[in-house]
């Protein structure tokens, strides 16, 4: 009779242990994110599609359409066209289309580039609702930014 | 109020339509918000200020919805059950008295009323179940029954006790007398029986199970069942039984607070009215879901042990306590 009576007193003690704990929570604020509304910024390894990088001087991609990413890239996602223009030294890119659709992320293209004119970007909203959306033209992109 | 009787009963009829809708409604955001504060987010928060439109965005979502009636299923019991679990909660709360003069019709056996129909909702889910022709639904079916069966019994010994110390069955005349400070009620009444707290603790459990409230919502068990005894229902099929569920808790806790709390009395010896009635009630719903959200759900067996060795050799020992009680002193 003792120790059944001690069980289910104890038994009882657990339960409102437990009550007490969840109270405690209720009281708390918040942890999650609000996602559409607020959103956590990216770590700076993150791994979105690549993207070109702009030279800090001369306010145009660093890029001359070596073309060693794209002979890089194990899934042929990456074309570059480039022209020389009067007066460079230098190729610069006119074309940079990058097939998001095959790529794996991999990173070898930024590995290949020597003069770091590619990089992750921190983009991760790439819903879409057609292929072609995913077919972009980084240079284009750069281009639209800088307006 | 001087109203003739029919109009006052018509006026107390739209009321208790009114207020089991609002809170069927309002409870499942209240459930939803409690649910997010407990898990530390927040809960609806789109549709309207604080998630407020969401009950009614949820309502006109499950009316768009259309009511199918599956081809074996027996259709008549199938779109019976429905109506048969909401139509008791609307009755029981026709004797519950929310203040003073507030009360639809004065029974002088209201306890009883409220019991009889409360154990038809088990009847009503348990048709819904046997209709649907699921193996699921019929699961539940059983299930539901046994496990009321197991929980009326320490419920209903408990209403013994507390009748051999009130000596009356009216609702309203229960109130009256644990008018005054808090410790006339109830729930402190230690000279009457030294368990008194036990057996409103035994009070509640039983009503968390009659209601299939979590942690006993063996009927529903999304994670086994599917839903339970409403699988096979869509549209607002569900969305009553939903409704149901709410209302039963609204009951539920009504009742705890007339039978143990004072129901409309003030803890504080002055202003008695409704709003001491529905801040007890509101504290009562409150630990519904605080308790839903704070244990997972039972196994079948561990849910009748409770109930066949714990509550009921437990609530038999009060209701003798008392008897002895009330005969020596």
């Amino acid at each position: 009779m003792k120790v059944p009576l001690r069980d289910l007193g104890r038994g009882l003690w657990s339960l409102l242990s437990g009550m007490r704990v969840t109270l405690g929570q209720f009281f708390k604020p918040t942890v999650t994110v609000h996602y559409p509304h607020q959103a956590l910024k990216m770590p700076p390894r993150f791994r979105g599609h690549i993207e070109l990088v702009r030279d800090p001087e001369t306010g145009k991609a660093i890029c001359y359409a070596c073309k060693l990413c794209e002979r890089a890239c194990p899934s042929d996602c990456i074309t570059v066209e480039g022209v020389k223009l009067e007066g460079d030294k230098k190729k610069s890119v006119t074309e940079y289309r990058l097939d998001f659709t095959k790529c794996s992320l991999c990173g070898a293209c930024v590995e290949a580039c020597k003069s770091n004119a590619i990089r992750f970007s921190h983009e991760y909203n790439l819903a879409g609702r057609s292929k072609e959306q995913f077919i972009m033209d980084l240079f284009k992109r750069l281009e639209a930014e800088g307006k | 109020m001087n109203l003739p009787e029919p109009y006052r009963l018509l006026i107390f009829l739209a009321g208790t339509l009114a207020f089991v809708g609002f809170h069927a409604a309002y409870l499942v955001w209240v459930e939803r918000k409690g649910a997010g504060r407990f898990q530390r987010r927040p809960g609806p928060t789109e549709a309207g200020y604080a998630g407020l439109l969401q009950p009614i965005a949820d309502a006109l979502k499950l009316l768009s919805k259309q009511v199918i009636v599956p081809p074996t299923s027996d259709a008549v019991l199938f779109r019976a059950a429905p109506m048969m679990v909401m139509a008791p909660a609307l009755m029981c709360l026709a004797v519950i008295p929310f203040g003073e003069t507030l009360v639809a019709r004065k029974v002088n056996f209201g306890l009883v009323m409220v019991f009889a129909f409360g154990s038809i909702n088990v009847m009503a889910i348990m048709l819904s179940g046997w209709a649907s022709r699921n193996k699921y639904a019929i699961i539940s079916a059983a299930r539901i029954v046994s496990q009321n069966v197991a929980y009326e019994i320490p419920m209903l010994l408990v209403a013994i006790t507390l009748l051999m110390m009130m000596g009356t069955m009216d609702l309203q005349e229960i109130v009256r007398k644990q008018a005054g400070w808090f410790w006339n009620w109830n729930l402190f009444q230690l000279a009457a029986n030294p368990l008194m707290p036990v057996t409103f603790l035994i009070f509640y459990i039983c009503m968390l199970a009659e209601t299939n409230r979590a942690p006993f919502d063996m009927a529903e068990a999304e994670s086994e069942l599917v839903a339970g005894a409403f699988t096979e229902y869509a549209g607002m099929g569900f969305g009553v039984f939903f409704m149901a569920e709410y209302a039963n808790v609204v009951v539920g806790c009504s009742l705890a607070t007339i039978l143990f709390l004072g129901g409309w009395q003030s803890p504080i010896g002055w202003l008695p009215g409704p709003w001491w009635f529905l801040a007890k009630m509101y504290f009562l719903i409150f630990c519904v879901v605080w308790v839903r959200w704070t244990f997972p759900r039972t196994q079948f067996y561990g849910l009748l042990n409770l109930s066949w060795k714990i509550l009921i050799p437990v609530s038999l020992f009060t209701l003798v306590l008392t008897s002895v009680m009330l005969k020596l002193f």
